[in-house]
Order: structure tokens, then sequence, then C-alpha cells
């Protein structure tokens, strides 16, 4: 039964990780804007650095504001706990830098941001970790695509951006039959519409300058670690069942049943990377995490009036929402995505380029620019800008053409949004003389 | 540190140094459904403060391999034997919740051998209610949910175990849900059913406390919903223990690490 001593979501969002300040009595969470902690004496500190007592010492590797964070984010996803990062893309590097390293190899769904991509086609590749990329709801492929020297399967719950649900429960037993843990990237199906670790996944990130901030204010990341998967019985990870001179030769699954991933991650990858979030941040997203359950439900709301809105409209050749029956996705969307499916989607336009140029160009509310989840509504062109690495083969697999439009409803008035996609529909009608 | 106790394998955590059974012995037991990294934080101070540590994983949790023993009793006598096996001739003995009256019993039988007791979180009798225990045998991974809810007095312990960033409940959840899963898979069935069973059926307390030789201390959290700190007040007068009650609930070393930590540290020698 809800209540203090089981919390609902509503509540962790609100207080998860924070109680009023036992110097100040502050209740608000202060900003601890500082990089390190003072010592009670030499055996106090000789003591946190060998991870015998729990504390801070230097911002880099945790701070008092973004233990907060990482709290509340575990406590909204049913983890065990994250660790803040510098953005969406560091927490990427830091899950896949702890369990991989030259010679490892990753599967990755192909429908991802264009950062991401680019992160695992071009700069890990570059370090000896290759990735095969396969279109997220082929199960064969995924199955076929494991290889000895695998070290992880990846996806995002919502693919960028066609929107392609991945079937979580599927591809984590794929996983976990090879022993192999499942890391996804929620930034777009935030914990309010689903927690990835209720369906198998293992690892989970955000890019927190999304919805988790809500405001289009900070860049950050969150890495959550489920704690449930076995990296002792995989015997795949020696990194973390095997003593890390790194580290006072800690074994880290010895150390922690539950949480030798996170340990290793904080004191190997945050500590020597050094992707750290500050804690200005950290309070920012705090501050959007406090109103997500308000926002989300608006998000949705709104998205799916303006999802209604451009599949009638003769403009629009398609719209990529998994809720419309004939997304090929609708079925598991259903099944996983009771809540909706978020406020970021795709619509492709009747025309090339240059009406999408004019639809762009003539949206007075939506900003165009490259960022999703922000309060206010924004588009882009994928294939001129997030996605603008990928060849011609790369963005059909991913399902993106040079007609394709991507949205990210925000929190307006749905008839002031309705209203300026239709003025920019129109433009862009104009700009082929005449309606087809 | 692996060893074998009646021919299987049986595990303890050393707290990052080898184990050397000339230094004093502190022995943790953990409660049900847990196992050794519940001390994480007391285990790994204490190995590198002139102490050798077996946090030990009980028969069928963690590392040592099942089935659990019938009774509480019985794994008082699993314990003394791997005390034995590991050379310890002298120990202090701590134990939380069911791995309390674990530590109770083989401290009753040690006598002299036991250099002291801490009993965190302690309950004689450690009564469970039906309701739950009727959970436990249908809907294991709902009592854990429960049992966790009750057991954390907090939404923000600082500065969290094992390391700042840590949701404890979630942790202390994932922990007890890995502990049922492998016990479940290995074949020996509900471990979370026959561990709250166990400490349901033990009658045994207060004749043991009779036995005790060595200082005690309880170690009791002021808002403990799971065994409140009343629930040891006549086992506190019959041990003649000193009681240390904290402001925590029943996961006393992940809400309160030092705290603990140091009421174990006072039965050290030169710190008594």
């Amino acid at each position: 039964m809800p209540g203090f001593n089981d919390p609902g979501f509503d509540t962790l969002a609100l207080h998860a990780g924070a109680a009023p300040d036992p110097s100040t009595g502050a209740r608000a969470l202060p900003i601890h804007l500082s990089t390190s902690f003072v010592f009670e004496s030499s055996e106090h500190a000789a003591a946190l650095f060998n991870m015998e007592r729990s504390g801070h010492v230097y911002s880099r590797i945790s701070n008092p504001t973004t233990a907060v964070l990482e709290e509340r984010v575990a406590a909204l996803e049913g983890g065990i706990g994250s660790i803040a990062t510098a953005s969406g893309q560091a927490a990427l590097h830091l899950a896949i830098a702890t369990l991989a390293g030259a010679g490892s190899h990753v599967v990755s769904s192909s429908a991802l941001y264009g950062g991401s991509h680019n992160l695992l086609h071009y700069t890990l590749s570059r370090f000896g970790i290759a990735t095969t990329f396969v279109k997220p709801g082929d199960i064969g492929a995924w199955r076929a695509a494991i290889r000895p020297n695998t070290r992880l399967l990846f996806g995002e719950t919502l693919g960028n951006p066609g929107l392609d649900v991945l079937d979580i429960p599927t591809i984590s037993a794929i996983a976990h039959e090879h022993a192999l843990p499942l890391l996804v990237d929620s930034t777009l199906s935030t914990p309010w519409l689903i927690k990835p670790f209720e369906h198998g996944a293992d690892l989970l990130y955000h890019s927190a300058t999304k919805f988790l901030s809500g405001h289009g204010t900070v860049v950050g990341g969150v890495l959550v670690d489920s704690g449930s998967f076995d990296w002792d019985r995989s015997g795949r990870f020696p990194e973390l069942s095997k003593a890390y001179a790194g580290f006072h030769d800690m074994v880290f699954s010895e150390e922690s049943t539950t949480a030798a991933f996170l340990l290793r991650a904080r004191r190997e990858g945050l500590r020597d990377f050094g992707a750290c979030m500050s804690p200005h941040t950290a309070w920012l997203i705090l501050q959007g995490i406090e109103t997500l359950p308000l926002r989300m439900e608006r998000h949705v709301g709104n998205a799916r009036k303006m999802v209604d809105f451009l599949a009638g409209h003769a403009m629009v050749e398609s719209v990529g929402y998994p809720e419309l029956p004939e997304h090929p996705d609708h079925q598991l969307a259903k099944r996983l995505f009771p809540r909706g499916c978020g406020s970021v989607f795709s619509f492709n336009l009747k025309g090339g380029r240059d009406q999408g140029k004019a639809f762009i160009e003539s949206l007075k509310i939506f900003s165009h620019l490259a960022n999703v989840g922000d309060c206010r509504s924004l588009v882009i062109h994928p294939a001129s800008t997030t996605h603008f690495r990928m060849d011609d083969a790369a963005l059909a697999q991913a399902g993106i053409g040079q007609g394709t439009i991507r949205l990210s409803i925000g929190l307006e008035d749905a008839d002031d949004l309705r209203d300026d996609l239709n003025r920019a529909l129109k433009a862009a009608r104009t700009s082929t003389g005449g309606a087809r | 540190m692996n060893l074998q106790i009646d021919g299987r394998p049986a595990y303890a955590y050393t707290g990052g140094k080898p184990f050397d059974s000339s230094l004093p012995t502190v022995v943790l037991v953990h409660g049900a459904i847990d196992d050794h990294s519940v001390w994480g934080l007391q285990s790994r101070w204490l190995a590198h403060h002139g102490c050798s540590m077996l946090a030990v994983d009980l028969p069928g949790h963690g590392r040592s391999t099942g089935p659990a023993l019938e009774s509480i009793e019985a794994l008082a006598g699993w314990l003394l034997k791997l005390l034995n096996a590991a050379g310890v001739e002298r120990a202090l003995l701590v134990g939380h919740s069911m791995g309390s009256l674990i530590a109770l019993e083989a401290a009753a039988r040690l006598g002299p051998a036991a250099s002291g007791l801490v009993m965190v979180g302690p309950a004689c009798p450690m009564r469970v209610s039906p309701a739950l225990l009727e959970t436990a045998l249908n809907d294991p991974l709902r009592a854990i949910d429960m049992v966790n809810s009750f057991s954390h007095s907090s939404l923000a312990s600082k500065p969290s175990a094992p390391s700042p960033g840590f949701w404890l409940r979630g942790n202390a959840k994932a922990l007890n849900r890995r502990t049922q899963r492998h016990y479940a898979e290995a074949g020996f069935g509900n471990l979370f059913h026959h561990d709250f069973t166990i400490c349901n059926e033990y009658r045994n307390g207060l004749l043991a406390a009779s036995q005790v030789m060595c200082p005690v201390s309880l170690v009791v959290g002021d808002h403990d919903q799971m065994t409140p700190a009343a629930a040891s007040a006549e086992l506190g007068k019959a041990l003649l223990a000193k009681t240390v009650a904290l402001p925590a609930g029943h996961a006393l070393m992940g809400e309160l690490p030092d705290a603990v930590r140091a009421a174990i540290q006072a039965h050290l020698p030169g710190n008594a």
C-alpha cells in the first residue's frame, strides 16, 4: 500500500534521496558547490579512500547534491543506485567502458540517437570495440549477432527517431541466455512511461538533459544499475569478478553482490575518464524531476493531439507514433507503454527537402534546434542534422528519410501547437505550387 | 575465503585482506535472504584496523552452497564448524536479525571462547506475523517488497552504503531477490519462507542467553518496524546487555554504517 513505507512514484520524485538539511534546516536541497570535503582525521581520510567508510572526498567521484539525484533516479527506476555523468553520451560511454575493452563486441539496435551511433560505429571501433547493428524488431538478428567476445546488448526503449519499440522482455531473455546484460537508453520514455528493469533490462541510462531536466537548461546523464545481473556467474566480466589492481585489488563482485558494476564504474570510469556532473547541474535536473509526473502526463496528452492532427492532414505522408494501429510496433507498445509513447515522434512530409525546409522555417512556436524533451516544443530535420553522418543505408535502417521531420511536443496549449503546425504545413504546400 | 563445512562449500568475506587467525577475529552473520555484503562497510573497516574478518554466507545464501539448514540451532552448529575450519579459537560474534539469533546460540555454546556478542536488530522471540509468513509462502516477491518497506526508516539515509549514490531500499531488495532466485534455481525451494519460518520457530533464546559468558550489546533501531526495540527488552535483561539505540530502522548497517561499526568496535581489545 502506498505510503511512507512504500512511497509511490510522485512521492519519490519529490523526496527520494533528500531530507531537510541537518545543519541549516533548509527544506530545499542545497547546492554543494565544493570541489572537496574536509576529512575528520588522517584515519578518516584513509578509510574513505579505501572504501571502508562511505562519504565524499572530491566532487569528480561524488558530491552530496549529485548523490541526491543519483538516489532519486535509482528510486524512480527501481534500481539500486546510479552515477550522474556530464551527459547522456558520457553515461553510455561509462557503461561500455566498464564492461568492454579492446577486442570486445557490442550488439546494438540500429534505431539510435545519432550521437550514440557515432560513438559505437566510429569512435569505439578506434579503441578496438566493435559493434554489430541490428534492426530492433529483428529478434533473430539479435541472437545471430552475438559472438564469444560480445559483452553487451544495447537499444533504446523508443528508438530514435522512428519510435521503434524495443522488445525488452525478448531481447533481455536473449541476452541472459548468453550470460550478457542488456543496457537500454530510456531517455525518451523516462520511468514515468516505462521501468525497463521490470521487463528484464539490467542497466539503463538517461540523457537527463531531456525530460528529466525538462526545461532545456542543462546537459547531463544518469547511468542506473538494476543490481540483478550476476557478473560472477556470467564468467565474461573479469573486470568485476577478479581483483582490480587499480583499486586496492578489490574484487567488486565480492565486495558487493549487487553493486559490483556501479562500484567499478565510479572507481574506475568516473575517476579516470572524469566525465562527472556539476552539482549545479544535478540541482537543476532535480528541480525538473520534481514535476516529471505532471509534465509527462501533459507531454503525452499534447503529443496524442498533434499525432491525431498530423495523421489526418493532406500534406502528411505518415506519422510514426506507436499508438497508431499502422505503426509496426503497435501491439508491443500497448503492452509495454500503457501510459503512452512519449512526446517525441517523427512524421514524413509529402514532397522533398524544399517542403521540409519551408515547414520548419514557417513554425512560430516550435523551435528549430537539436534537442528533445524540453517543456517547449521543438522541431528538427534528422537527415541533415542529428543523423547526418549516417549513409543512406544506415538512414534507411534507422527509418529516416529525406522528408522525415522530428517533433518534440512541449507543454504549450495544444490549440496553439496545432495552429502552428497547420500554418507551417500550409507553407510547405505553397512551396510545392499547390495542394497535393 | 572458501571453506568446506560438512562436505559443502562455504564462503566468508574477509574484508579485503587475507584472513589471519592470530588477530582478533570478528564474525559477522547476516539475516534472512541476505549475504555477507550487507556488512560491507563494517567488515572492510575492521579488516583494515587490526581484525580478522569472517563475514559469512550462511548455507544456501550468497556463495555458500545450500540447502539452508533447518533451524537457528543448526546454523549455530554450522557456524562453530566454520570457525573451527578457519582455525579460530576465540571470536567476537555479531549478527543481524536472524543472524543475531545464530550468533546468540553460537556464543552460548562457545562460552569463554566468545569474546563478545553484538546483536543488531534482535528480537526474542522473533515472531513473524502469520500474514507475512503466508505471503512469503505464496508470493515471496511481494513479501520481499513488504519486508524492505518495513526495514527502512528513511527515504534519504546519508551518506548511503556502500557509497554515495546508492538507493538503500532498492539495493536491499535486489539482494533479497537474487538470493531467493538463486536458491530456487538450485532446486532448494523458497528461501524467504524458510528463513522467516526458522526465526518464528526459534524458542531457545532465553535459555541460550543464560549460558552466554561474554559482554553483550544490543543494537536497536528506534524506528525499527521489523524487530522493535521492545521485542528484545527481556533478552537484554537476561544477557545483562548494553543497549545501543540508533535513529534507524531494521536495515541498520546501511542506514547508519559508522554507528553500527562503532558498536562492534567497542567490543574489541582496548575499546571495551
